[in-house]
C-alpha cells in the first residue's frame, strides 16, 4: 500500500507542473494585450505611459523569465496580484473557493442521494417498467443543459405560483436556513446533471455483482432480499462508483461556471469568467492552477481510497 | 464428409462475399433489438434534415425583423411565437440546428482522429513513450472542460484562419470552436481507445501477424485500427451529444460564434433571459430543441454501445 501511495503521489507532481506551464502559456498567447485593454479607459495615454505600465505589471520581460519568476512565487504560495484590482489572487481565492466548494459538495451529495437508490432499484428490477423509466431519466439528465432547467425553474413557478428560487446571495451571516435554502436550488440543478452518469454506472456495477457466485450463495442461504442487496451486493458495486465521483469534480467545476452566473453566486466560476473578459493574467492563472490542483488531488484521494477498499487494484 | 464438417462449424460455410457489411448488420440489429436506440436515431435524422433543409423549411429568415408583431405567443402563423424584435422563433430554432450540427460533425471528426492517434500509438508501443504521454493526458484532463474552452477560446477571439470567411457557417470562429472541442474530447476519449488497443495487442492474431513478419505500420493499420472501431463509433455518437451541449454552454456565456449566426445556446441566453417572464416560449423552444438533439445522440450512442460491445451482447 505504501509503495502504491508513493507511486501515485509521484505521478501527480509532474501533472501539476505541466498544468502550471500550460496555463501560463495559454494566457500569454491570448491576443488582446492587457496593457492596450487597460489603457483603453485612458485615451490620452502616451507610449511612455504604456511602457511604464508594462514594466509595473512585469509583462515587459521575456516569457521564460516571467515563467521562472512566477514559478518561484507559486512555490512560496504567492499567486501574484490582480492586474485590475491589485488585490492578491490568493485573497480572492480564499474568499471564493469555499463558496464554490460548498456548492460542489452539496451538488455531489444531492446527486448521489438521487442516483444510488435509483441505480440499485433499476438493476434489481432489470428490464421492467421501473428500469426503463429510470434509464430514460438518466439519459435525459445527461442531455438537458443546466442553464435550460435553471431558466424553467425561474420562470414557471413564478408564472403559476408567484414563487421563484432566491437569486440574491445569502452567506452564512444571513442565517443557516436562508443560506441552505439559497444553495439548495443551484445545487439541485447541478446534482441532477451528475445523477445521470452515476445512476448508469451504479446500475451496470450492480448487474455485474448480482451475477456473481457469492450473491447466489447469499440467496441460497435463505437471506432476505434486503440483506442480499444492501449488505452483500452494494458494498462491492459502489467501489467503482467512487471513481466516477472523482471525475465528477471536473464536471461540477464546469457546471458551476454557468450556474454561478445564473444564480449570482460569488464563487470561483463567476470570478473566472470576469477575469477572462478582462485579460487578468494572474487571476486566470490562479483559478486554473487551484482548480487543477483540486482535481488532481481529489482523483488521487479517490485512487487511494479505491486501492484501500479493493485490494485487487493495488496488487494488479 | 468434408461438407458436413463445414456445415457444423458456424461461419465456416458462409462465403465471405455473402456476409453483410458491418454497418448494415449493426443497423439491422438496431431496428430489431433496440427500440430506444431507433428513436434516438430517428431524432438525429430529424435534426440532420433540419440543418440541411433549413432554408426550405423556414417561412422567415433567421434575422428577419418584423416577421410578425413583437412577443407574439405560439400560433398557426408563428408556430413557436415571435421574439422581442418580431423575429419568427420557429425559423430561428430550425436555423440553430445548422451551427450545432456543423460544429458537432467537425469536432467529432477531429476528436476521433486525435483519440485514435494517441490511443492506438500509446497502447501499441507502450513503455516509456506511453508513460510520458499519459502524463500529458493527465495534465490535460486536470483542466475542467469549460475552463479550458474559455481560456483557449479567448486566444482565438481576434484571430483569423487564412482562407476562411469571417462570417457564415464555416467562419474562423466556428472552425476554432470545433478544433477546441475536438481536442478536448479527443484527448479525453484517447484513454478508452488506449485500453481497447491494449486488449487487441495482447490477442493471439496480433502475435501471429507479428510472427509472420508484419511491420509496425501494417500491424497498426490493418490489425489494430479496424478492431478498435466499435468503441470509436460509440464514442463518436455519444461525443456528438456532449459536444453540442458544451458548445451551447459557450454560446450561453456569450463566448460562441459571431452574431450573424443563430444558435440555441445564444437564444437561451440574451433574449430569453430578458423576456422570459412575459414570453416563456423564447426559452422553451430553443431549450427543447437542444435537449432533444442531445437526447437523440445519447440514446443512439447507448444502443450502439450495447450492440457493439460483445460483453454486453445477450445470448
Amino acid at each position: 500500500m505504501t509503495q502504491y501511495f508513493v507511486r501515485r503521489v509521484m505521478l501527480a507532481v509532474p501533472t501539476v507542473v505541466l498544468v502550471i506551464f500550460a496555463t501560463f502559456l495559454i494566457v500569454r498567447l491570448v491576443p488582446g494585450d492587457i496593457v492596450t485593454i487597460m489603457m483603453a479607459e485612458r485615451p490620452y495615454a502616451t507610449q511612455a505611459d504604456k511602457e511604464a505600465l508594462r514594466k509595473e505589471l512585469g509583462v515587459d520581460r521575456p516569457i521564460p523569465v516571467q515563467f521562472v519568476s512566477y514559478l518561484g512565487k507559486v512555490a512560496r504560495g504567492d499567486l501574484g496580484d490582480s492586474f485590475w484590482t491589485r488585490r492578491a489572487v490568493t485573497a480572492e481565492l480564499r474568499q471564493r473557493l469555499p463558496v464554490t466548494g460548498q456548492l460542489g459538495v452539496f451538488a455531489i451529495v444531492l446527486g448521489l442521494v438521487i442516483a444510488l437508490p435509483i441505480g440499485v432499484l433499476s438493476a434489481i428490477r432489470q428490464d421492467t417498467v421501473h428500469d426503463f423509466i429510470a434509464r430514460s431519466f438518466a439519459i435525459l439528465a445527461l442531455s438537458v443543459p443546466s442553464f435550460f432547467t435553471a431558466t424553467l425553474l425561474i420562470v414557471f413557478p413564478q408564472k403559476w405560483f408567484g414563487w421563484a428560487p432566491p437569486l440574491v446571495y445569502k452567506g452564512w451571516d444571513a442565517g443557516p436556513i436562508a443560506h441552505v435554502y439559497y444553495f439548495f436550488f443551484p445545487a439541485l440543478l447541478l446534482g441532477v446533471g451528475l445523477a445521470g452518469g452515476v445512476m448508469r454506472l451504479t446500475r451496470t456495477m450492480m448487474l455485474e455483482v448480482l451475477r456473481q457466485d457469492y450473491i447466489r450463495t447469499a440467496w441460497a442461504k435463505g437471506l432476505r432480499e434486503r440483506s442480499v442487496i444492501i449488505q452483500h451486493a452494494t458494498k462491492n458495486a459502489f467501489i467503482p462508483v467512487l471513481t466516477v465521483i472523482g471525475l465528477q469534480v471536473s464536471v461540477v467545476v464546469s457546471g458551476s461556471v454557468i450556474i454561478e452566473s445564473i444564480f449570482n453566486i460569488p464563487g470561483i466560476g463567476k470570478y473566472f469568467v470576469g477575469a477572462i473578459f478582462q485579460r487578468d493574467y494572474p487571476s486566470i492563472q490562479g483559478v486554473v492552477l487551484v482548480l487543477a490542483i483540486v482535481i488532481v488531488f481529489v482523483n488521487l484521494l479517490v485512487d487511494l481510497a479505491y486501492a484501500y477498499l479493493d485490494p485487487r487494484i493495488r496488487f494488479a | 464428409m468434408a461438407e458436413m464438417v463445414a456445415l457444423e462449424l458456424p461461419g465456416v460455410g458462409v462465403a465471405p462475399g455473402r456476409r453483410l457489411p458491418f454497418l448494415v448488420d449493426v443497423g439491422r440489429r438496431l431496428v430489431r433489438e433496440k427500440p430506444l436506440g431507433l428513436i434516438g436515431g430517428l431524432l438525429v435524422l430529424m435534426f440532420v434534415v433540419m440543418a440541411v433543409a433549413a432554408p426550405v423549411l423556414t417561412p422567415y429568415g433567421p434575422g428577419q425583423l418584423g416577421a410578425g408583431a413583437r412577443l407574439l405567443g405560439p400560433s398557426g402563423a408563428h408556430l413557436f411565437g415571435t421574439d422581442n424584435l418580431g423575429r419568427d422563433v420557429f425559423s430561428r430554432v430550425v436555423r440553430g440546428a445548422q451551427v450545432s450540427m456543423t460544429i458537432g460533425v467537425l469536432a467529432v471528426v477531429i476528436s476521433t482522429l486525435i483519440s485514435l492517434a494517441i490511443g492506438v500509438l500509446t497502447g501499441y508501443f507502450g513503455g516509456l513513450f506511453d508513460m510520458l504521454f499519459q502524463r500529458v493526458v493527465d495534465g490535460f484532463m486536470a483542466f475542467p472542460a469549460l475552463v479550458f474552452l474559455i481560456a483557449v477560446g479567448a486566444m482565438f477571439t481576434n484571430a483569423q484562419i487564412p482562407g476562411l470567411p469571417t462570417q457564415g457557417l464555416f467562419s474562423t470562429t466556428v472552425m476554432s470552436i470545433s478544433i477546441e472541442l475536438g481536442v478536448l474530447f479527443g484527448v479525453g476519449n484517447s484513454r478508452v481507445i488506449r485500453s481497447a488497443t491494449l486488449s487487441v495487442v495482447s490477442s493471439t492474431y496480433i502475435e501471429a501477424a507479428r510472427a509472420s513478419g508484419a511491420s509496425h505500420a501494417r500491424l497498426i493499420l490493418v490489425h489494430v485500427v479496424p478492431n478498435v472501431m466499435p468503441p470509436v463509433i460509440t464514442l463518436a455518437t455519444l461525443g456528438l451529444g456532449g459536444i453540442i451541449l458544451t458548445e451551447s454552454a459557450l454560446e450561453f456565456l456569450g463566448l460562441g460564434v459571431p452574431p450573424d449566426q443563430v444558435t440555441w445556446g445564444k437564444m437561451l441566453s440574451t433574449e430569453a433571459r430578458a423576456y422570459m417572464l412575459q414570453a416563456p416560449w423564447l426559452a422553451i423552444f430553443p431549450g427543447l430543441a437542444l435537449s432533444t438533439a442531445v437526447f437523440g445522440f445519447n440514446m443512439l450512442g447507448d444502443a450502439l454501445r450495447d450492440l457493439l460491445d460483445p460483453r454486453l451482447r445477450r445470448g
